[in-house]
């Protein structure tokens, strides 16, 4: 029951946050250049025709009535139009969201199961080969630009050795190449986490404890600290997962995924400001829910964190 | 004879300690030739390399392979990769040491105020920037990039933006630990001065992790910025930036993938060369949380 | 010498012979013990006292052959444990030796225990370990047993370690220790962490624990006053050497002592006495990298002869009470 509580307490407390941002956005684009009744009419259009446009979208008021008018509206799922296709923005966000959400939950669970071990192993094997080489994969994984990583695969894979489809959306297959590239900065994360992390743990004194008691090592590990070591890493898991949302802007533009980061860039590009406040809203409530998802993780794990509290 | 070299190592200051720990560091130091061998490379090509050449095309040369006329090859315009290469790293490179520039000096501004001043400043500042970390910087920046539009200088301040909240975290919890700490009071206790105080005691323990997460950012800002040119936002083509020689490259790449090897590469190694440095750094710092 | 060894195993539990361990660090070799001898009875109640880095703990973490990997290694001597010599023997027999016949208390209970299993689990780990063939009902007995006996209510073995106090964790990792009722008690400063009042409950209950079990107790500390309080007999560490060794009259009755004992001793401030101040040891603890060729304590030693700065001592026996320097040697001689 205390966790329902706890969660929409939570929950609530989202609202000042997307309030804020909105906020922030809507000043920050109402003092740029630039007129959006222009934008939207082309560059043909008669003074008459803009001021009518203008009157219409509410333009010609002040900034803050502006934006009052926005949240009242938002407040019932009205986020406005493109100003470029006239689309709905949150059916359209809502359309386009599975598609994305798909690749980086596929992404995040290829790295978490491959990382975390990765991690673990290079901790208990210090020094080793081993460690060596995982750390120099992880530092090799957070330097490659995602973008060229997805081309070059895309040119191996796809057009090369025609194993797998180079674009858009369809069976397994499709997610692939997106879902690797796309986690890969994760993979780098969860190796390099969960090894600092373990490292950290391997050091503490209960780890000791556990050996007297007569744990073997490998006992020691996985019952003593790999449960201690996770603490951390479900806190990155919860970052990382956030930042395949963002990178999702690369990769479905490479690999022609009709997700909402391909959206958001030609709305970027348009200054579909409709478009961009709706998502960035939208993402805002994801990614606060994931972080509380992270955390009911964590008080499940570690008996200290007291939510109730 | 060992007490004595100890002795004299307590009585070294405490930076020609930290310079001392990151020149024994192997990997930070070949950080730092490469990336200082990039930026004399980048800021001293005009002398070797006439700008001319980036731009001039030549349609009888395109899609040239790597000649001794041509180090790179040529794109399907004709023009010299290696000049384009190397006038794009001023983009890519200096870009985003520009950018974290700007990020560090707000950063610290906020933090700082928030952790000196405390308090409602302290309520007020942290909440704006709980909002701003609400969002991945990514999606930040181009949301902001969006208000202010295409364009270099918009793109950097974007960029910025979308990285002081982190910055002016770091800084704030420095500025509230080392407010606090007893090596501080000891310190005023036995008669130094406050600048004195500032510069030996505080800068040397509250400046590391700053610098530190500055320079491990800057390594993601570097991809950052290519990725949004290959993306289009920001600088867009003919402008050249090692994002954007990719991205106008990309249909030719099967044929010719040199000419996606040498800026990727680039931008690897920098962002590579940028993080050893970050770590070297960190661990020269804080040699405790070496492992 | 072999037949010696035979005769010892019957009246020794543990019988450590010119131990030798080295750590090796990145810039240098700490000699932590350098010719270690001490013999546990069983059932006895043995204190050894030195100070930081005299090589007290290695001696334990030797016997459960925990040194830390890679770095710290047995160099020579043996640790004859009844018929076996631990430092000849498999991972595979010190995993049943270890929390079975032998257990250790480490010195700091507050972070000896895993933070997110339960206290009982942690305890009932033990059972898990040695005891793979009692059903989960008894081990659970077994558990609520020893919490009770330690001073901890049973019902409260599914709470976790932040839950409790120092002294209550204290005695946790008790009860954890004693639960497989181990033939020796290794205890690293039990209590050196703890308030003065719970300390002297804690060691009056180890006392008791130890008489229903007939457990030998090795107690680690710098604390002379717990070891009059609690132990029958004391060895005396110095630079991973046992200077002295001899029942607790023998030792604090102060008749015959190693001058490093002396000055042990006359660092204990004294309620009936009028003196003023109390006397250091001069000088600091010689520098186990670079260890002398004589005597270790020379340097700061009262009584330094020339002898002792060029030949190591040897042991000096009476009475069982043993002393190792050259001062006594003379005398006797």
């Amino acid at each position: 029951m205390y966790l329902v509580k706890y969660s929409v307490k939570r929950l609530m407390m989202l609202i000042p946050v997307i309030l804020g941002v909105t906020l922030i956005l809507y000043f920050v684009m109402a003092l740029a250049p630039g007129n959006p009744a222009r934008q939207i009419l082309g560059a043909n259009a008669s003074d008459e025709q803009m001021a009518a446009l203008e009157a219409e979208m509410g333009l010609d008021q002040p900034i803050i009535v502006q934006y009052a008018r926005y949240i009242l509206r938002a407040v019932q799922l009205d986020f406005g139009t493109s100003w470029i296709n006239g689309n709905d923005v949150l059916t359209t966000f809502l359309s386009k969201l599975p598609n994305t959400l798909l690749v980086a939950l596929v992404a995040t669970l290829w790295a978490i199961a491959l990382g975390i071990p990765i991690g673990i192993y290079s901790a208990v094997k210090q020094y080793s080969l081993f460690d060596y080489g995982s750390m120099i994969v992880a530092m090799l994984l957070f330097s490659l630009p995602a973008f060229w990583m997805g081309i070059l695969s895309q040119i191996l894979f796809c057009v090369v050795l025609r194993w797998l489809p180079a674009t858009g959306i369809g069976d397994w297959r499709h997610l692939i190449l997106p879902a690797l590239i796309l986690g890969a900065n994760t993979l780098a994360a969860m190796i390099r986490m969960s090894r600092t992390s373990m490292l950290d743990v391997l050091k503490q004194d209960y780890i000791r404890t556990a050996r007297a008691k007569g744990a073997s090592k490998r006992r020691a590990v996985l019952k003593h600290a790999v449960g201690n070591s996770m603490i951390p890493v479900i806190t990155q898991i919860g970052i990382s997962f956030a930042g395949c949302i963002g990178g999702a802007v690369v990769t479905e533009t490479v690999f022609t995924i009709p997700g909402i980061g391909a959206m958001l860039i030609n709305a970027v590009k348009a200054r579909d400001i409709p478009v961009v406040m709706g998502s960035v809203i939208f993402i805002a409530i994801i990614v606060g829910v994931i972080n509380l998802i992270v955390d009911l993780i964590c008080a499940k794990v570690d008996p200290r964190i007291d939510l109730a509290a | 004879m060992a007490i004595r070299r100890k002795q004299r190592a307590l009585e070294r200051s405490t930076w020609q300690l930290i310079a001392f720990r990151f020149s024994k560091n192997r990997l930070a130091m070949a950080g730092v030739i490469v990336l200082a061998l990039m930026i004399l490379a980048i800021l001293l090509a005009p002398l070797y390399m006439p700008y001319d050449e980036m731009i001039r095309q030549d349609v009888f040369n395109k899609l040239q392979p790597p000649s001794a006329q041509h180090l790179l090859g040529t794109d399907e315009l004709g023009r010299d990769l290696l000049a384009r290469v190397l006038y794009g790293g001023r983009i890519s490179l200096f870009g985003g040491m520009v950018t974290i520039a700007i990020a560090f000096v707000a950063g610290c501004i906020i933090g700082g105020a928030a952790g000196y001043f405390g308090g409602k400043v302290d309520t007020v500042l942290m909440r704006i920037i709980d909002m701003l970390m609400a969002i991945p910087p990514v999606l930040l920046a181009m949301a902001i990039l969006t208000a202010l539009g295409n364009g270099l200088f918009n793109l950097i301040i974007s960029l910025a933006i979308s990285q002081i909240p982190r910055f002016a975290r770091v800084v704030r919890s420095a500025v509230l630990t080392l407010r606090g700490l007893e090596y501080v009071d000891a310190a005023r206790c036995y008669g130094c001065s406050s600048l004195k105080i500032i510069l030996r005691h505080i800068l040397p323990n509250g400046i590391g992790p700053i610098v530190v997460s500055a320079t491990l950012t800057l390594g993601q800002i570097i991809l950052s910025i290519s990725s949004m040119g290959f993306l289009g936002l920001g600088v867009a083509s003919p402008t050249p930036e090692w994002g954007t020689i990719i991205s106008e490259n990309k249909l030719n790449l099967r044929y010719c993938p040199y000419l996606g090897l040498a800026p990727g590469i680039c931008i690897c190694l920098a962002v590579m060369a940028v993080n050893f440095i970050g770590d070297g750094l960190r661990d020269a710092f804080d040699p405790k949380t070496k492992n | 010498m072999a037949q010696d060894i035979q005769s010892n195993s019957e009246k020794f539990l543990l019988d450590i012979r010119d131990l030798h361990v080295q750590y090796h660090t990145d810039d240098a070799v700490v000699c932590a013990l350098n010719g270690f001898n001490l013999q546990v009875r069983r059932g006895e109640k043995l204190g050894l006292v030195g100070e930081t880095g005299a090589g007290k703990t290695t001696m334990a973490l030797s016997v459960l052959r925990l040194l830390p990997e890679k770095i710290g290694k047995i160099t020579a001597g043996s640790i004859l444990y009844g018929e076996d010599d631990l430092v000849e023997q498999t991972e595979a027999f010190m995993l049943g030796l270890r929390g079975r016949r032998i257990s250790m208390i480490f010195q700091d209970a507050m972070t000896s225990l895993n933070p997110i299993v339960s206290v009982g689990d942690q305890i009932m780990e033990v059972l898990d370990l040695h005891a793979p063939g009692m059903s989960r009902h008894e081990k659970s007995e077994r558990v609520d047993r020893i919490l009770t006996m330690v001073g901890i209510p049973p019902a409260r073995k599914a709470e976790f370690p932040y839950q409790f106090s120092g002294g209550m964790k204290q005695r946790i990792v008790i009860a954890m220790a004693l639960i497989a009722e181990p033939e020796l008690l290794l205890a690293d400063e039990p209590t050196t962490a703890l308030d003065v009042t719970i300390q002297a409950q804690i060691l009056d209950m180890m006392g008791r624990l130890k008489e229903q079990f007939n457990t030998a107790v090795v107690l680690i500390t710098h604390d002379l006053g717990v070891v009059a309080e609690f132990c029958d007999r004391v060895a005396v560490v110095y630079a991973g050497k046992v200077v002295e060794e001899g029942t607790v009259e023998q030792v604090f009755g102060r008749a015959r002592n190693h001058p490093y004992t002396v000055g042990l001793l006359n660092c204990i401030p004294d309620l009936e006495s009028t003196a003023a101040r109390l006397i250091p040891i001069p000088g600091q603890m010689v520098d186990p990298t670079r260890l002398p060729p004589g005597c270790a304590f020379a340097d700061r030693c009262a009584h330094c002869m020339d002898v002792c700065r060029r030949e190591p001592p040897e042991m000096n026996e009476r009475d069982g009470h043993r002393i190792l320097c050259h001062l006594f040697k003379e005398r006797e001689g």
